[in-house]
């Protein structure tokens, strides 16, 4: 079968002090092609592990990722990833970090354009395509780094708090184009991030972890995603599910926040 | 103990030397900071400016509001040449700007004699006070009457002349008569007494010392005035100096740090990649670079003289050993400085390790490189000057080194001028050129 499947993950790892820490234990979850997985946890609770495991650029202690019925062994192009900010690089013009991964598999220059050109429609950047990508907005650039991931046609999409770093209204902005290209180009795409409402709205399944050790804590089905692609995503914000959702995974975070601290304290 | 009172000593006389210069950095201070109460009255007629910065209240504080006043810095350099001609005697400065020079022309003072007996005489003693570059004899003069006969010398400007006056008098010192007076003034072996044109001093053993007034210009041996300079670069440009025109000097010194440089880049580049991107390189070289670093390249003048000599090859092997630390440090923070999120995602872009490295490794390390190179530069620069300074046989070093010792100030003057308007020159190349290959410098 195809689609992605994170197979009893666990990630001890030794400290300097000879302490270890158990960042993951146990995960498992099936993701079927073209589902869209939003991730929220507080901080420690093992999520960007999780992301850079699936990447390639983490082994696991135990447990196994598979893609396409093969097991994950390190980064590679299947795999394309949406950082925060920064891996953007500075050096090329945005039609040349957009054609990155093409260039890098030494397709064609015509075929390339052509891809670029596409993408860049896609996210709105046409005009901008001969700038240095350090004139852009930080919303630009993210758009970006959204069009050199698509260019590069993977399977699954990894985004590690891709619009963290943005302004609000941009941030709802860039939310609705996740959703269309999500829409539209039915890749499977997990997203991290530490914005209950962002994981509601683009999570179409979402998972709670929890800390210490890392682990799946609650999951969820959402109707939202869904909803947003036809809609305005201030709509989708005002149905009646969306703030019962909304309390009842803060709550859980808040308690998990709590059980920290109190932990702490103790030690 | 001893070495602290002689340290005591040293630093006490520093101070004083300090102290005797302070009346003229006041004065400067003081012209500078006319300049600045002038410019700001002057800056209130002119059409005020409503860009943002001049809209700012608070600059006080405010780094961003802080710029070079370019008034501030043409007011500088001119003030400098300015001083420079006026200390000098420049021809280039209207008369009224220079400081008082040298005595020159004709003076006369009058000396008495003591005989045993207790008479009184005078005597007139008449000086020519010469420039050193015009030989001119000592006036004749009528020996007058009087046991005391009149005298006559010559001096050249900034020089001083012993004369036994008492050599042509009926009774000297032989026969126990003593000078005791100068002008009407007292004055005994030791003492001194003012004159029109100078200072008369007395020797211990009773001759008189002429000292005509030097003022304050400065002696060309010591300063020559700013236009010397220039015609002797003339000179030097067209005939030469100890064999070589100035181009060559120029030319070889440039020579040497560009090879050296280059040669220090070619191997210290990869270097520094290999210590950034191996534990193994990383574990090797860390020790030898962390040595090497921080002696300074001077210090191995001797040793590369010992080994290869004073010419070509020893002044290159040196300037490549100060390249080649700053460049290997350079690249290794460069290849260090990059950030891992753009590696994870040229890898999960699907590139391979030479292209991560061509594509992501490379581009990203070369604004430290570039900041690298502008340092080994400066530090070549100032290598091979010193170098040729110890023993060379062409090099800008080497021009104003013989020129000290042979007095020529204004070569050497000269060489300081040119060696740093190069060294200028090379940093603004260096960074023009960062502009023009890494504009993404420090927008990462």
């Amino acid at each position: 079968m195809s689609g992605l499947q994170i197979d009893k993950l666990s990630m001890r790892f030794d400290l300097p002090n000879g302490s270890s820490v158990q960042a993951l234990k146990d995960v498992s979850l099936d993701l079927k092609a073209g589902e869209l997985l939003s991730v929220l946890g507080p901080s420690g609770c093992g999520k960007t592990t999780l992301l850079n495991i699936v990447a390639g650029f983490l082994a696991p202690t135990e447990g196994q990722i598979i893609l396409n019925e093969h097991t994950v062994t390190g980064p590679a192009a299947e795999r394309g990833m949406v950082f925060q900010q920064g891996a953007l690089f500075e050096w090329m013009s945005v039609r040349e970090n957009v054609g990155f991964g093409p260039s890098m598999k030494g397709m064609p220059k015509a075929e390339k354009t052509e891809i670029v050109d596409h993408l860049l429609d896609v996210v709105g950047l046409q005009d901008f395509k001969e700038k240095a990508v350090y004139e852009l907005s930080g919303g630009m650039q993210q758009r970006v780094a959204l069009a050199r991931c698509l260019a590069n046609e993977p399977d699954v999409i990894l985004m590690d708090e891709p619009l963290g770093a943005l302004d609000a209204l941009t941030r709802e902005k860039m939310q609705g184009l996740v959703l269309k290209l999500w829409k539209e180009t039915g890749k499977t795409i997990i997203l991290i991030t530490h914005s209950v409402e962002e994981a509601l709205l683009l999570g179409e399944r979402l998972i709670v972890m929890a800390p210490r050790p890392g682990r799946i804590h609650t999951e969820y089905r959402l109707p939202f995603a869904e909803m947003g692609v036809g809609q305005d995503l201030r709509e989708v914000k005002k149905h009646p599910k969306f703030a019962e959702v909304r309390e009842e995974i803060l709550g859980m975070i808040w308690d998990m926040e709590e059980e920290i601290m109190g932990r702490t304290e103790d030690a | 103990m001893e070495l602290l009172g002689n340290l005591w000593g040293e630093l006490w006389a520093v101070l004083t030397t300090l102290f005797a210069a302070a009346p003229y950095i006041i004065g400067y201070i003081l012209i500078i900071l006319l300049m600045m109460v002038i410019w700001s009255g002057v800056k209130r007629l002119l059409t005020p400016k409503h860009d943002y910065g001049s809209l700012k209240t608070v600059t006080f504080g405010d780094e961003s509001a802080v710029t070079s006043n370019t008034v501030a810095s043409v007011v500088s350099i001119v003030l400098i040449f300015v001083f420079w001609g006026a200390f000098t005697g420049s021809k280039l400065l209207p008369g009224f700007l220079h400081a008082p020079g040298p005595f020159v022309g004709e003076g006369s003072f009058e000396y008495t004699i003591t005989t045993p007996a207790g008479e009184t005489d005078t005597a007139m003693v008449s000086v020519v006070v010469h420039p050193a570059t015009q030989e001119t004899a000592a006036p004749e003069v009528e020996p007058g009457d009087g046991i005391a006969k009149n005298d006559s010398t010559a001096i050249a400007s900034y020089r001083s002349a012993l004369l036994r006056v008492d050599r042509n008098d009926d009774m000297g010192r032989d026969e126990e008569t003593f000078i005791t007076a100068v002008d009407g003034q007292a004055i005994a072996p030791g003492g001194s007494v003012d004159v029109a044109f100078g200072r008369v001093a007395m020797s211990e053993k009773g001759t008189l010392n002429i000292v005509p007034a030097t003022g304050l210009q400065m002696e060309p041996i010591w300063l020559p005035a700013p236009e010397a300079v220039w015609s002797r670069l003339g000179e030097i440009a067209t005939v030469g100096y100890r064999n070589s025109t100035l181009a060559e000097h120029l030319g070889y010194s440039l020579f040497r740090v560009i090879v050296g440089f280059l040669l220090g880049a070619i191997v210290g580049i990869p270097l520094g990649y290999a210590m950034g991107l191996s534990n193994w390189f990383r574990g090797w070289f860390d020790p030898i670079v962390e040595f090497m670093r921080p002696v300074p390249p001077l210090a191995l003048i001797p040793l590369v003289i010992i080994w290869a000599g004073i010419g070509e090859v020893g002044k290159i092997i040196l300037l490549f050993l100060a390249a080649l630390w700053i460049m290997a440090i350079a690249a290794r923070s460069g290849v260090s400085g990059v950030r891992i999120s753009k590696v994870h995602a040229a890898y999960s872009l699907g590139a391979s390790k030479w292209q991560i490295m061509r594509h992501v490794i490379i581009p990203n390390s070369l604004p430290e490189i570039f900041t690298g190179a502008r340092v080994a530069m400066g530090v070549c620069w100032g290598t091979v000057v010193a170098a040729e300074l110890v023993a060379a046989e062409k090099g800008a070093g080497m021009m104003i080194m013989v020129a000290s010792k042979f007095q020529s100030t204004d070569i050497v003057l000269m060489g300081i001028i040119l060696i740093g308007i190069i060294g200028f020159s090379i940093d603004m190349l260096m960074r023009q050129a960062e502009k023009w290959l890494v504009p993404w410098k420090g927008k990462g």
